[in-house]
């Protein structure tokens, strides 16, 4: 039959299932906060405490968001097309080149406001060629876009590590690095935003990068929902026998689609160089990449979902490493086992409670279930 | 000569870096052969060698550091099975998540329980697995090219990875020449013949995906407890998508999954050895492009350029009864 | 007693709402050849599986041999010594026949012992039922009616004396489905009982013993087959329906608008289902195609309308050629005035998850009117389908509601309501009616006779005869790939009923 599991009402849907998805994954996150000999409670509040408890702890949960939301997009978009792309890391890491060169080349004579729309271009379009291949060879090819990514994620970080030591790092240095920009390569940071609400940014490097994030969550928003090409890749996504009845062009979709889904993913290596770092390093991508599958699943592949979902998980890195000051036993790692735990709950088992809450809604509903039924046949 | 005792040496590392990925591999192929894709081998393989690690430095005994590999390494394998056979989940996106959930949990439980930043105790003694000499291999080294072949490539390895070399025709005569096997091989291209022909198509399936977890909980417990003594953060490095590529590259047969291994693992040994030095005719070839070629090779194979790699056709289909 | 070998007492089976088999009682005695014949979605294949242990019944009992049995899964069929040989065939492809005959049956853990035994029995089965397979065969390089042999003897090999064949020469050509009743009449005389389940008389005709008939999850009648005749069974098949009243004036036909020369399709499995058809549609008429489900209507529809690339033909649109053969797409031929209503409103008319103004576009969302620019015209979009919406009389009038929630009769008026507003020249309809209610049914054809009065040429597919009798000004039937006959719509059912099954045209076959 077309519907496996009968109708819930939207606010289940979107709302309590995938709470409760959320919810489960963190009550096993705190049995192993148990299991290492801490108490979950006292954890979580230091977690909330750490970032959000003052000015410098919600710059810097704002600046791990300013990541995870480019890449949680990148993830989303190809979604929407039916596509997986693991490979937003190695989109991210590749995308470094189209962020530090134009620095590397301009800092010394332009500002910021010059060198930031180059170096966004320059993300987005060696991101995008980099998600294009697979996206070509799943389109003409047939080769699944999930193991190509997979396969690019590692290729990305050899020629990334190539490029770093024999390439870009000045004479004479011994970190697998580049250069650090000068003025025009460094993105102002937004202490004035958080100022504005009687907030001291202190250290965290809360940047630009993170408006340009918003920016992009609302385009995605706008390209998904509201243009002829977002039409196109959602009816591919939902049911490529109706893409094909509507005379849509498949290849062409998958690759465009995956094109931007690498520029999103790309853009992401603006926030750690030229908002952070000031200078592109070994591994800066850092798993973003891979928080980005979390973030999507989390935030049900919507940018309104996508953008709380990713500071939530900036708040767990922030939060993770100030925990680990009071419990030396819980680490930034705790936060990688909470990502596993929100991908396997919100993605893998995302409709194991659904038949126990449909049964409950049917016995609180069932005198009226005979009208919301859906039309079986 | 010289070059003769170079390519000794490489072949020998060769053989111990590709122990890992031929058990991860064969893993796969059982996991994969049965339509369950999984992408997790990773992250059962890491958790395998922190259990192992982790076991037999508490216990002091190989033995046990191994059953406790096998064990987290299965316990994994089921939820994977739960979320791609019961729950009818997406294999990909449970694959993801056991990755993180073991790179992150043998962190903070290494962290936690010993307290020497994310590693296990270094293993000694009954604690870690030694290496055999096969008989007479000291006897006959000085023998040119054959004494040496016996003696330093033959002989001194892990137990662990004669067994290995040692699973690659017994999953074939498995696969091929067992029941199961052909059952296993049925219900990964077609399991609505194996549910026509009365057989449980779930039961079957979660023995495979059993299968796989033993064999990633051998490979973790090599990792940590044969060619090194003791876990370190991380130490997989990636040694389940290369042995990914490879049971893709062997197009998820048992015996070119070896040589694929091998290949993999060769490119590996050839890449440490040759860093700055250059090579006959080519000139230096960087490092990096050595640690991608398998990757790229395997990325040549899909699209098809070189043969075709066709994945079991129910591969990452929950079996739904069709009405 | 023990002459039964089958016995279904009251089984009865729902899926969801459909009820698939309603309250359906049958005894097959041993030793012949039974047939099983309905119309598609008569129930026959879900009664088979219940037999067979795919699915359990709701209610009612399965008596084998006399003893009531219960039937849990296709081991305990397997078992009681039920084999079933599936329309579609349950073989692994890249296995060798000998590998696919002993998946389930291998005796023991290694197979080595088994296979020597079963190649030998395997042997023995083919030379007492003359089965020649090559055991060592890959299934996916034998032609279709060796694998069928090969399923036959899968069955045998289990011990079956049961055997059922689930419409077993879809896939034949006539030789072969000839060549298939000579092993039948073999199995027959070796004593095992056969239940042949088919839309064709032909067949019910040439082999079967007893028939019995099902309509609409119901089992209407059995008879001795040798003494019925191919009318009878044609209208308990079809049934007295009670035909559909349309108010419809005389077509007055204009110019040809579609023209089909030559038609050949094939399907996914490299199997010819549009043999060489030829056809015209003219504006101001409505040509009726009818025939049983699964021959040819679909791919002729997906042909015509670009999604599916025919093998060789030429198909005119209002005089002008249409690529069906290479570069046909189904946007340019919208622009070009084709409408396409699919047979499958479900998987390929509409987007479930779209809301009903998002589906009100499909296939027509590169029109200027819909769009500012690269945007989605939301507004213009939902205002669009809001007058859809209230001149359809779809329910709920919302155009922001999610697709899947709306009833099967009012989707099918959001398909309806798209691809007639656009004014078509050509208009295209598969099922229209299928899973709809009644109130929606006339309404649709009301539209329908609308569109021919309007002068456009309709193209209407549809497996209910009484439908196409009622709304066509011209009929023609399909069968096997071929339009097998044209009739006036005022022909009787009878006759269109042996059309459809296929059997020879007796006007024509007379001049």
């Amino acid at each position: 039959m077309s519907a496996p599991y009968a109708k819930l009402p939207a606010w289940v849907d979107y709302g309590l299932i995938p709470l409760i998805n959320l919810i489960v994954a963190f009550l096993v996150a705190g049995l192993v906060v148990l299991a290492v000999g801490e108490s979950p409670l006292r954890a979580a509040s230091l977690l909330i405490e750490g970032a959000f408890g003052y000015g410098e702890g919600i710059g810097f949960t704002l600046y791990y968001a300013t990541n995870f939301i480019f890449t949680g997009l990148a993830v989303a978009v190809a979604f929407h097309c039916g596509l997986f792309n693991i490979g937003g890391e190695g989109q991210a890491y590749v995308a470094g080149l189209g962020v530090a060169l134009p620095c590397l080349w301009l800092d010394q004579f332009a500002p910021w406001y010059v060198i930031f729309p180059a170096a966004i271009l320059g993300s987005a379009l060696v991101g995008g060629f980099w998600a294009m291949i697979p996206g070509w060879l799943q389109a003409k090819r047939g080769s699944h876009v999930v193991i190509t990514t997979i396969m690019f994620n590692f290729i990305a970080s050899s020629l990334m590590v190539y490029v770093l030591v024999d390439v870009l790092k000045p004479a004479g240095s011994m970190a697998p690095q580049t250069r650090t920009f000068a003025e025009g390569g460094q993105l102002p940071r937004l202490d004035w935003l958080l100022a504005s609400v009687g907030l001291d940014i202190g250290g965290a490097p809360f940047n630009m990068s993170f408006l340009l994030a918003l920016v992009a969550a609302f385009v995605v928003w706008l390209v998904i929902w509201r243009t002829k090409l977002g039409y196109e890749i959602r009816t591919m996504g939902h049911s490529p026998t109706a893409a094909s009845y509507a005379g849509i062009r498949q290849s062409r979709i998958i690759i465009i689609t995956m094109m931007m889904s690498g520029a999103l993913a790309g853009m992401m290596a603006l926030n750690p160089i030229m908002g952070d770092q000031h200078r592109m390093q070994l591994d800066f991508v850092g798993g973003a990449g891979f928080v980005g599958i979390a973030v999507a699943l989390m935030g049900r592949s919507h940018p309104v979902g996508i953008v709380p979902a990713a500071i939530l998980f900036g708040m767990l890195y922030q939060g993770g490493a100030e925990i680990s000051f009071e419990m030396p036993q819980i680490s930034r790692d705790m936060i990688t086992i909470i990502q596993g735990l929100v991908i396997l709950f919100a993605g893998a088992l995302e409709n194991m409670f659904r038949p126990a809450i449909t049964a409950f809604f049917a016995t609180l509903g069932g005198a009226r279930s005979d009208k919301s039924l859906p039309a079986a046949e | 000569m010289e070059y003769f005792d170079t390519l000794i040496v490489i072949l020998q590392s060769t053989v111990r870096v590709s122990v890992p990925l031929i058990l991860a591999a064969l893993a796969g192929l059982y996991s994969e052969r049965a339509g369950i894709f999984d992408i997790g081998l990773e992250g059962k393989m890491l958790a395998a060698a922190f259990a192992g690690g982790a076991a037999a430095a508490v216990t002091a005994s190989a033995l046990i550091g191994l059953a406790a590999a096998i064990f987290v390494s299965v316990c994994l394998a089921l939820v994977h099975g739960f979320a791609s056979i019961t729950q009818r989940g997406n294999q990909i996106v449970s694959g993801v998540a056991i990755n993180f959930i073991a790179l992150g949990a043998t962190v903070i439980l290494g962290q936690a329980w010993f307290r020497q930043g994310g590693r296990t105790p270094q293993l000694s003694g009954d604690s870690r697995f030694t290496t055999v000499e096969l008989p007479y291999a000291a006897e006959i080294a000085d023998i040119p090219v054959i004494g040496s072949i016996y003696s330093n490539l033959l002989s001194g390895h892990f137990m662990l990875t004669y067994l290995a070399f040692a699973l690659v025709p017994f999953t074939w005569w498995v696969l091929y020449r067992t029941r199961f096997g052909l059952r296993l091989r049925a219900v990964g291209e077609n399991p609505g013949a194996v549910d026509t022909a009365g057989i449980s198509v779930t039961w079957l399936r979660y023995r495979a995906v059993i299968c796989c977890g033993i064999l990633c909980g051998i490979a973790g417990a090599y990792l940590s407890m044969a060619m090194t003594a003791g876990f370190v953060k991380g130490m997989t490095a990636g040694k389940g998508f290369i042995a990914l590529a490879a049971l893709i590259f062997a197009k998820w047969k048992p015996v070119n999954v070896m040589f694929a291994c091998l290949l993999f693992g060769f490119l590996d040994a050839m890449s440490i050895r040759m860093q700055g030095n250059e090579l006959p005719i080519i000139g230096v070839v960087p490092v990096q492009f050595m640690q991608a070629l398998p990757y790229l090779l395997t990325v040549i194979l899909l699209a098809g350029f070189i043969g075709k790699a066709i994945p079991p056709r129910a591969g990452g289909v929950p079996y739904v009864k069709e009405r | 007693m023990n002459d039964i070998a089958i016995e279904l007492k009251g089984i009865d089976k729902k899926f969801g709402l459909v009820h698939a088999n309603k309250n359906i009682n049958m005894k097959v005695r041993k030793g012949t050849i039974h047939g099983i014949i309905g119309e598609n979605g008569a129930g026959k294949s879900t009664l088979m599986s219940i037999l067979y242990g795919f699915y359990q019944a709701d209610n009612g009992d399965i008596f084998v041999d006399g003893k009531k049995t219960v039937i849990k899964d296709p081991n305990a069929a397997i078992s009681v010594g039920i084999g079933m040989v599936h329309q579609h065939f349950m073989l692994v492809e890249n296995f060798t026949v000998l590998e696919n005959i002993m998946l389930g049956a291998e005796e023991s853990q290694v197979l080595n012992a088994g296979i020597t035994k079963a190649r030998r029995e395997l042997k023995q089965l083919e030379e007492e039922y003359e089965l020649e397979v090559d055991p060592d065969a890959i299934i996916e390089e034998l032609p279709v009616g060796i694998q069928q042999r090969v399923e036959i003897l899968k069955a045998l090999y289990r011990g079956a004396e049961i055997l059922i064949l689930d419409e077993p020469t879809g896939v034949l050509t006539p030789a072969e489905a000839d060549h298939l009743f000579r092993i039948l009449e073999q199995l027959k005389s070796e004593g095992k009982t056969i239940l042949l389940i088919t839309h064709k008389l032909r067949e019910i005709m040439a082999v079967t013993d007893e028939v019995s008939v099902m309509r609409r999850g119901e089992m209407v009648a059995t008879r001795t087959t040798s003494e019925t005749s191919v009318e009878e069974l044609a209208e308990l098949m079809v049934g007295r329906h009670v035909l559909l009243h349309v108010e419809k004036g005389p077509a007055s036909p204009g110019d040809v608008m579609l023209s089909v020369e030559n038609l050949t399709v094939r399907d996914g499995r490299g199997v010819d289902m549009v043999k060489n058809v030829s056809f015209n549609v003219r504006a101001g008429e409505i040509v009726g195609i009818a025939g049983v489900a699964g021959n040819g209507q679909s791919e002729l529809l997906q042909a015509i309308s670009g999604i599916r690339r025919a093998v060789t033909g030429k198909v005119m649109l209002q005089g002008e050629p249409i690529h069906v053969t290479g570069t046909a797409d189904p946007a340019e031929l919208r622009h070009r005035g084709l409408a396409h209503v699919p047979e499958d409103r479900q998987h390929m008319g509409l987007v479930l998850k779209f809301d009903e103004s998002e589906n009100s576009i499909l296939g027509y969302h590169d029109d200027p009117k819909y769009l500012n620019g690269m945007f989605l015209n939301i507004d213009a979009i939902r205002k669009d389908a809001a007058d859809k919406i209230e001149k359809y009389d779809i329910r709920p009038p919302n155009p922001r509601l999610k697709t899947a929630n709306f009833s099967g009769g009012n989707q099918q008026k959001i398909v309806l309501a798209r691809e007639m507003e656009r004014d078509p020249a050509v208009l295209v309809i598969g099922q229209p009616t299928r899973g709809v209610d009644v109130g929606a049914i006339e309404f649709i054809h009301k539209r329908i006779i609308e569109m021919r009065d309007a002068g456009k040429a309709v193209l209407l597919v549809s497996v209910e005869l009484d439908e196409i009798r009622s709304l066509s000004d011209r009929v023609l039937v399909m069968f096997d790939g071929r339009i097998v006959g044209e009739r006036a719509p005022d022909a009787s059912e009878g006759e269109l009923g042996l059309l459809m099954a296929g059997v020879e045209d007796t006007k024509e076959a007379a001049q």
